[in-house]
């Protein structure tokens, strides 16, 4: 019943922002054609669409290599980040020695960072923006992971009490279950972090056809309507990289949603 | 029986004649909270002994340490001075032994869990195997009347349904000891009655010793075979009343003379202790609450 209740009730969530963003764009094209704004400010919707289509090939690589640079960095920043996470819940000391270490890391200024990052892996590399990302991406999981293990009702933790519950399962069975929300919440930050990350990295360095380059290298021969088809790209992979999080989370965690519903 | 020293075990010390044996002993207990002169007196020299099968309730006003005195027996929180004992043995080992079984004011069930997942809870972690858990939980969901929902989940439920499942749980191991701390002071009067009447059911049927913590006069007379009542700064057992009601105890159990005399002998008891607001006009409402 909840099943067919809920399918019309998507088409009106997502037709709105759907009607919105055509009419962005509509109005976009008439009133930059009729007022006659240079490209090079911001070009009109059709010259991006036609850039996109003729600079595909490159774009299309431009696209798959930040991506793996993204979702690279993304894995080692959340699995690294879990693991302090889990480590510093569980011990004092790595409480005491790692929250301080991550905080002063989180800290460091990516545009600082990323040309010292290519210096130690050179220009052709992906590891400099892997590095990049993970650096970004760690803190925001740690934090989460660290907040979801221990915030758990006092009354949860009294009832594993009263069972005598041995520490590993009191983790397993509790602590974890409990954290998978706030987990889910940093990965969403941490996935769109990402693609900012690897495309903010490429600007100090990457291959020609990486969309931080291209960009940087367009913009340079004034050909901005490439340069924004770039842009639009990495908005893209970000979205789809949000939704894939989302979707995820959905299908791991699918109490949390009727929970919000019920509430 | 084979044991020589049941003999001088302390139900025959306090010689009531034919006392069941002890499942909780608590002597001489105090609790206090914090050190210096911050410091709360939650509990001053507590003496009580509740023997098998009994339901004892612990009523009294807000900050007597009803619930303290609850968590002191299931070791949750250690006496500053006294002793517990439970089954025999030092609260902590009974714990460990996982004697008792504990319901909360809230059903602290887990939502990623199914209804069947949360009575199995206890089962899993004490290492039962799937065979036993099944079965288990399938005695229980039926105990509790809720067969046909071990598949849902936490938040498909009605309070009062999420509440049966935590009392489900909190029996799924066969305890001998059952603590209950205000399971029913969240819901609603008419639910919290229905529940009343299911819980009687329940324990008629497990003839489980039950400790239940209320603020409700009504409830701890319906239920009880005695209500210890308690006064609050520092929390002191004032009064101990037995509850003489018939059993099995029935909706028209509420509706009995004795059972509006108890009432009123409780909230006496409890009134001695604080300033005088009308009583009449209190005895007025629970027996209209309790014909209505």
């Amino acid at each position: 019943m909840t099943e067919v209740a809920r399918a019309p009730r998507r088409s009106t969530e997502w037709l709105p922002p759907l009607l919105v963003f055509v009419g962005v764009l509509v109005l976009w094209e008439g009133s930059f054609t009729v007022l006659g704004v240079q490209s090079f400010l911001i070009p009109r919707p059709s010259l991006i669409w036609g850039a996109l289509v003729s600079e595909w090939p490159t774009l299309q690589r431009g696209v798959l290599y930040t991506g793996a640079e993204a979702l690279g960095g993304l894995a080692v920043g959340v699995t690294l980040g879990s693991i302090a996470g889990l480590a510093t819940a569980r011990w004092a000391t790595a409480r005491q020695t790692l929250v301080p270490l991550a905080t002063g890391a989180s800290t460091i200024p990516i545009i600082a960072f990323a040309p010292i990052a290519i210096n130690w892996f050179g220009f052709e590399s992906m590891l400099p923006r892997i590095t990049i990302v993970a650096l970004m991406t760690f803190f925001p999981v740690m934090v989460n992971t660290i907040r979801g293990l221990t915030n758990v009702e006092p009354a949860a933790l009294e009832l594993m009490g009263s069972y005598a519950t041995p520490p590993g399962q009191v983790l397993w069975k509790l602590r974890i279950p409990n954290a998978l929300p706030y987990w889910f919440t940093a990965l969403r930050i941490a996935v769109t972090l990402s693609v900012i990350g690897a495309v903010v990295g490429e600007f100090f360095g990457g291959p020609l056809y990486s969309l931080g380059i291209y960009v940087t290298n367009q913009t340079g021969s004034f050909k901005y309507p490439n340069a924004w088809a770039a842009i639009v790209l990495a908005c893209v992979l970000g979205i789809v990289a949000y939704l894939a999080a989302v979707a995820l989370e959905r299908i791991v965690i699918p109490w949390q949603r009727h929970r919000d519903e019920a509430a | 029986m084979a044991n020589p020293s049941s003999a001088s075990s302390s139900t025959a010390e306090s010689g009531g004649p034919a006392v069941a044996r002890a499942v909780v002993e608590v002597a001489k207990v105090s609790k206090t909270f914090g050190t210096g002169p911050g410091a709360v007196t939650a509990l001053d020299g507590i003496d009580v002994s509740i023997g098998e099968g009994e339901f004892v309730s612990l009523i009294g006003p807000s900050g007597c340490g009803k619930s303290t005195l609850l968590r002191l027996i299931g070791d949750l929180t250690s006496p500053t001075s006294g002793i517990v004992t439970v089954n025999g043995k030092p609260a902590r080992r009974a714990r460990l032994d996982r004697d008792y079984g504990m319901v909360f004011q809230a059903p602290v069930l887990m939502d990623w869990r199914t209804i069947q997942a949360n009575i199995e809870l206890p089962l899993e972690i004490m290492g039962y195997d799937r065979d036993d858990r099944t079965k288990r939980s399938a005695d229980l969901l039926r105990l509790v009347e809720l067969e046909g929902f071990g598949g849902r989940h936490p938040w498909q439920l009605s309070g009062g349904m999420q509440q049966r499942v935590a009392i489900a749980r909190a029996l799924a191991f066969d305890p001998k000891l059952l603590l209950m701390d205000e399971p029913f002071g969240a819901l609603d009067e008419m639910t919290r009655e229905r529940m009343n009447l299911e819980l009687m059911r329940i324990w008629n049927r497990t003839k489980t010793t039950v400790v239940f913590v209320t603020h409700s006069i009504p409830e701890a007379v319906f239920l009880s075979t005695r209500v210890v009542v308690m006064s609050a700064r520092p929390g002191r057992i004032s009064r101990v009343v037995d509850v003489d009601l018939p059993q099995p105890r029935t909706a028209d159990t509420r509706e009995s003379e004795r059972y509006f005399e108890l009432v009123t002998t409780v909230r006496e008891a409890l009134r001695r202790h604080e300033s005088d607001a009308p009583i009449a006009a209190d005895a007025d409402r629970i027996r209209a609450e309790g014909l209505g």
